[in-house]
Parts: structure tokens; C-alpha cells; sequence
């Protein structure tokens, strides 16, 4: 994978915004911006109702994501280009689903609703409502997705990235600082785990650094291209974008992306928690 | 659905009312406007949290009003917000309880 076929650019966007097989998809987990004007033909993925199982904790199975988007009119055979605020989290993490679940063609819009915004780029209101599709999945890719016993696993052995916040990383925050602080899980990260934000990754616009920069950003944190890597956050959409930048525009292999994240893992009875600025010890 | 700690990440409305279960004897709510130098506020500004080494650690977009709202701890913070009208600075130094902030866009 690298750049030319992950990523596309508003430029890019806007001049093929019509063009026959390929769907935008707009991801968001509060979907009111989409309500008050999207990118022409886009239809609406909520990240919460749509993409997440509504009892278990445990996003969409395989069929259920074959109802949804044959129901929204996303084909096999289409281009899905993803986009969406928080500078595309949630779209990089419906971007890991469509990869999970075997879709062929599918892209980041650079710079998600941040850049086209601020480029004053044309958004309308329109209702979307794309002829209904038989969309079939294909069985879940276990290859990048890690679960919680992997990454107990891990500590010490594999590179484990842990994308939040400085603070958060560290044990003084326990949520990003736009929500309340008061969670139930403990504070901290999971031991040798290097911090490296996942806004390291991108410009203030929100589009992605270059190849260089970004390698050298990995580098610098000390991230071992020889050895396998687990990526996480608090709910795993922030490492959806990190683990995009390792697997999708880096070209890392064996990259997973831990969805249980830091809620899970800091709720767990008996495994080692590191506290402040440092990887702490195995 | 009760305080804005559900499972997702995105931020919260920036112009509702702060949750009544929130403890402001606990939390550092910084909070305000963004304005164009006209004055006139601005809806739909990005306004990044930047920590005091200036590293990114939250960013809302603003409500109909040009309001945001963070939920920090006591320190030194930087507030940057980009907007079509341009892009400003504000530093602040925040204490629990809320800390009321304007930052100034301008080309």
C-alpha cells in the first residue's frame, strides 16, 4: 500500500465527485455536520448506530456490515472514498472496517471536512438516497485487528504505540480534553509502550505528512520496523489513523489496531499499568 | 444518553449546557469565543488545545455562536484556532473551575 492508493486529494475530489463507481462516504460519530451540508452524492456512516454492534461490545459482523451497505448503496465493484471531522479518525476507522471485510477499492479523503471546509469547498444539503445494493463481505481479517490478550502479550516484545495525547499517555488525563475527565478506567499506558500522538501524523488542516516526515517520526520515537506492531488509544478511532499512516501509507507490515484500547485495557483486573512520560519497564 | 462520556471521542455540542454531573470542584473547563477582529464571532472555527510544549491535545469546532469548550487540567495551555477568516493564538493559564478565553482570527 502506499500514498497513491490510500489517499486522495480534495483536488482529486472535487473534479471526480460525479464520476460513475466511485461512492463518498461521509463518518462521523455525531452526524449533525452532515445534516447541515456534505460533499454532493456523499452518504452518511454513523460511526455509533451504524457501525457498532448495538448490544455487545464489538463493532458490526460480517452481515450486518453486508445489510448496511447494501442498504446505503455501496456495491463491491465501487471506489469508496471515506471522509469525516476529527480530522478523519472515524473515517480511518471505517477505512480498517472496509479493509477488515475485504473491500477492494477503498480511499482517505486528505484532510477530511477540515480541509474542505477551510478551502471553502462546496457542500450541500441534498438527501442522498443511492439505488440499494447486494453487498457481499468478505470473512473478517483477523491479520490487523489485535485483541486485549495480544497486547498483555506484547509488552516488551512487539512495538506497542500508544497514539493519545501526551497527558493521557503519561496518566494525567484520562480522556481527550474535550470531554470530562471522570472515566472508570485507571490511568496510564501499557508498559514499554512509546508515545508517539497520532496528530504527529498530520498538519494542522488536517491532510496527512509527507512519506519522509512520517518516517522519520517513527524513527525518532523509536518504533523497530523489524518487529510487528500494535497501535491503540482510548476507543481505537485514533489509532485507526495511526494505523493507517504505519500499514496503508508507510507500507509497515503486520500492523494491527487495537479496538478495546484504553478503556478496555485500563478496566482489566491484574495487568501492569506504566504511569508518566516514560515507556516504563517490561 | 446523560453526560457526554459515551463511547465515542467526538466532541460533545459546543453551545449545550455543561452536564449537571459535571464536578467543577474536579474539573478545568476552558471555555469561549472566537472572533473575527470585526468582533463578530465565528461558527465553525477548528480550535485546537495545544499542551505548554505546544503539542496538539484536543481540537471541537464551534457552535452557531463561535463558542468551544475543553475539558483540561490546571496549567499553561495554548488555544489556536483556524477558521476561512484566517487563524489566531491565545495562551492561557487555567485553574479548576472554568476559565472564560477569546481568541482573534484574523488573515
Amino acid at each position: 500500500m502506499s500514498r497513491d492508493t490510500a489517499l486522495v486529494s480534495a483536488e482529486w475530489a472535487e473534479k471526480n465527485i460525479d464520476a460513475p463507481g466511485v461512492v463518498f462516504v461521509e463518518v462521523d460519530e455525531d452526524t449533525s455536520a452532515y445534516d447541515t451540508g456534505h460533499l454532493a452524492g456523499a452518504v452518511k456512516l454513523d460511526w455509533k448506530t451504524d457501525l457498532q454492534d448495538p448490544v455487545r461490545r464489538d463493532f458490526v459482523n460480517k452481515s450486518q456490515f453486508e445489510a448496511l451497505l447494501s442498504e446505503r448503496g455501496i456495491g463491491n465493484d465501487d471506489t469508496v472514498i471515506l471522509y469525516g471531522g476529527n480530522n478523519n479518525w472515524f473515517a480511518a476507522y471505517a477505512y480498517w472496517y472496509f479493509k477488515l471485510y475485504g473491500h477492494r477499492d477503498v480511499k482517505l479523503l486528505d484532510g477530511g471536512r477540515k480541509k474542505w471546509e477551510l478551502d471553502a469547498r462546496p457542500l450541500v444539503t441534498d438527501q442522498v438516497q443511492r439505488p440499494r445494493t447486494e453487498y457481499v463481505a468478505q470473512e473478517p481479517d483477523s491479520s490487523i485487528r489485535a485483541f486485549r490478550d495480544e497486547v498483555v502479550a506484547a509488552i516488551g516484545t512487539k512495538n506497542l504505540v500508544d497514539v493519545r495525547s501526551p497527558d493521557e499517555y503519561a496518566g494525567r488525563l484520562l480522556a481527550p480534553a474535550h470531554l470530562p475527565q471522570e472515566q472508570a478506567q485507571r490511568a496510564g499506558h501499557v508498559p514499554t509502550a512509546i508515545s508517539v500522538p497520532w496528530s504527529k501524523a498530520a498538519n494542522e488542516d488536517g491532510t496527512f505528512k509527507s512519506d519522509d516526515e512520517l518516517r522519520r517520526i517513527y524513527a525518532d520515537a523509536g518504533l523497530d520496523d523489524g518487529k510487528e506492531t500494535i497501535a491503540y488509544c482510548r476507543i481505537g478511532e485514533r489509532s485507526s489513523h495511526t494505523w493507517f499512516v504505519l500499514q496503508e501509507l508507510l507500507g509497515h507490515r503486520d500492523v494491527k489496531n487495537y479496538d478495546g484500547s484504553w478503556t478496555e485495557y485500563g478496566s482489566l483486573v491484574g495487568v501492569p499499568v506504566a504511569l508518566g512520560d516514560e515507556p516504563g519497564e517490561a | 444518553m446523560t453526560a457526554p462520556t459515551a463511547a465515542g471521542c467526538a466532541a460533545p455540542d459546543q453551545a449545550a449546557p455543561l452536564p449537571a454531573s459535571l464536578d467543577l470542584e474536579k474539573e478545568t473547563v476552558i471555555t469561549g469565543l472566537v472572533r473575527a477582529e470585526s468582533g463578530e464571532s465565528v461558527p465553525g472555527a477548528y480550535v485546537r488545545l495545544l499542551d505548554s510544549t505546544g503539542e496538539f491535545t484536543a481540537e471541537v469546532v464551534t457552535s452557531p455562536a463561535g463558542q468551544f469548550r475543553f475539558f483540561a487540567a490546571p496549567g499553561s495551555w495554548t488555544l489556536r484556532a483556524l477558521s476561512r477568516h484566517g487563524n489566531g493564538d491565545t495562551a492561557v493559564t487555567a485553574d479548576r473551575g472554568i476559565n472564560e478565553v477569546t481568541v482573534t482570527v484574523n488573515a
